[in-house]
């Protein structure tokens, strides 16, 4: 079962991949997704971002009750989880059930609206045309929003440090700054590149395999959800790794 | 033309289609009739290559679609237009879009001549000025004529309908039956029509083939339709009351 969906989902990337029809269409298309998939959820994960850069300061400054430990390593010890961990896995988490089950519900209604028939009949290749818009949408807009998200985690810390008293915001931002190494942005970008195509490519596959009615389309909407978020899960593991 | 050569079609152990061979010929709308499960919309559909038939050969202008990939079959796909059972309607585009997308995928037109021949199909089926209406916006009636619109944007040579007529009132269904003869007329195309109104099959049908549990049963027209002696394609036609009384005055 496993191998063939895994197979038919391969087969399905192998026709997304096929060269456009005509590329000023496409072009629309993608900068239609990138504003739906980018500046859609960009208030969702502003809202996530913050408020788990805030909590987390005040947990790791909970945590770290010693005179010995000076107080500008919660600002340190939150930046490399933010940038490492949080800002891109509970991004894609969260962008795997708001942008995930959108295309998932999208592409399936098609299918049972008989739309996708309707597109291939005039000889267009339905799955590139619908999907591959999604993914590379998908995999430049979560970068994207995972830099944000970084930014706003970082910000909220210092926020959340100053209003509860952990942190000083003078302590915070020498923990931030101090021995930063560039290569932790750039595993985040790895990260985020990698759950951008997973969110976007196993909902695409959900939805273009319907079969059925309204019932079915909502099935294959929390199915490729779940999916997203374990395959999510797996690939940070792999990632972290194989980087780190 | 279309050649029809002895198609098998199985979904599973559900055989559905069992040696289906026929003609559909240029200028004549040609009804592909029969109850519910009898296998029309699967033979509609490995005509045009939405399903991949197990066994046989679907045949235009003597070129063999069934072998062709999909690369290979654009040229003709070009040809086909279609209209579905609901419509088939992009949500996310207006009116407009619907009828101009596949000219903007395949054409050199510039956007003013896209617009003109949109507005010329609206015209066709009576929807001028309905350019920027949404799908959702439109009655069922509307968007069965948007269909049609979109599917002779591209001036198409071969034209399918699948249940043109369904879930339409009869008067607008006969609008339909009308706009589809007149196009077939006009454009010269070989029209394919699955359909189980038997309004359309009296008034429409030049060519009928009758399936029954996925066979062919009978072929002929409308006129020959009343006097033929086959058991299950008059228990089909005559079904109802008004029909029985038809019968009795021919």
């Amino acid at each position: 079962m496993f191998f063939t969906s895994f197979g038919k989902y391969l087969l399905l990337l192998k026709t997304v991949f096929k060269k456009p029809e005509k590329g000023s269409i496409y072009w629309k298309e993608i900068m239609h997704e990138m504003n739906s998939i980018g500046v859609g959820s960009l208030g969702l994960v502003a809202i996530i971002s913050t408020f788990i850069g805030a909590v987390m300061t005040m947990q790791i400054a909970f945590q770290l009750v010693s005179d010995l430990i000076p107080n500008s390593i919660i600002g340190q010890i939150n930046r490399d989880s933010s940038i490492l961990e949080l800002s891109p896995t509970i991004s894609a988490l969260v962008l795997a059930g708001k942008v995930g089950s959108s295309i998932s519900s999208q592409i399936g209604s098609m299918r049972v609206t008989e739309q996708i028939d309707a597109l291939e009949i005039m000889g267009i290749n339905a799955p590139g045309y619908l999907i591959l818009p999604k993914i590379l949408a998908g995999i430049t807009m979560v970068p994207v929003l995972v830099i944000i998200s970084i930014f706003l985690a970082l910000s909220g810390g210092l926020i959340g440090g100053a209003l509860s008293g952990a942190v000083t915001p003078s302590d915070y931002i020498m923990g931030i700054t101090g021995d930063f190494r560039g290569y932790t942005i750039a595993v985040a970008l790895v990260k985020a590149f990698v759950f951008g195509f997973i969110i976007t490519t196993i909902a695409a596959y959900h939805g273009f395999y319907v079969k059925g009615g309204a019932l079915e389309v909502g099935q294959a909407s929390t199915k490729s959800v779940v999916v997203s978020c374990i395959m999510i899960l797996v690939a940070d593991y792999v990632i972290t790794a194989l980087m780190l | 033309m279309i050649e029809v050569n002895d198609i098998y079609k199985s979904f599973g152990d559900n055989e559905v289609l069992r040696g289906i061979s026929a003609n559909f010929e240029p200028g004549k709308i040609s009804l592909i009739i029969g109850g519910s499960g009898s296998g029309k919309s699967t033979l509609l559909k490995c005509m045009v290559g939405l399903h991949e038939p197990n066994k046989g050969k679907v045949l235009y202008q003597k070129q063999d679609f069934t072998r062709l990939n999909f690369e290979e079959r654009i040229p003709i796909r070009k040809e086909i237009g279609m209209l579905f059972q609901n419509s088939a309607l992009f949500d996310s585009m207006t009116v407009e879009e619907n009828i101009t997308f596949p000219l903007q995928m395949f054409s050199e037109m510039s956007n003013k001549e896209r617009i003109e021949r949109a507005n010329f199909c609206l015209e066709r089926v009576n929807l001028e000025g309905r350019n920027k209406l949404f799908p959702a916006e439109l009655s069922g009636g509307m968007k069965k004529r948007v269909g049609i619109a979109r599917a002779i944007a591209m001036t198409p040579k071969y034209l399918f309908c699948d249940e043109p007529n369904s879930g339409l009132d009869p008067r607008t269904s006969i609008v339909i039956d009308e706009l589809i003869q007149d196009i077939t007329e006009e454009y010269n195309t070989t029209t394919v029509v699955v359909t189980h109104d038997m309004n359309s099959v009296m008034g429409i049908g030049q060519y009928i083939l009758f399936l029954y549990q996925g066979e062919k049963k009978w072929e002929g027209s409308n006129k020959e339709i009343a006097h033929s002696d086959v058991e299950e394609l008059n228990d089909f036609v005559f079904a109802s009351p008004f029909m029985k009384i038809a019968k009795e005055k021919f």
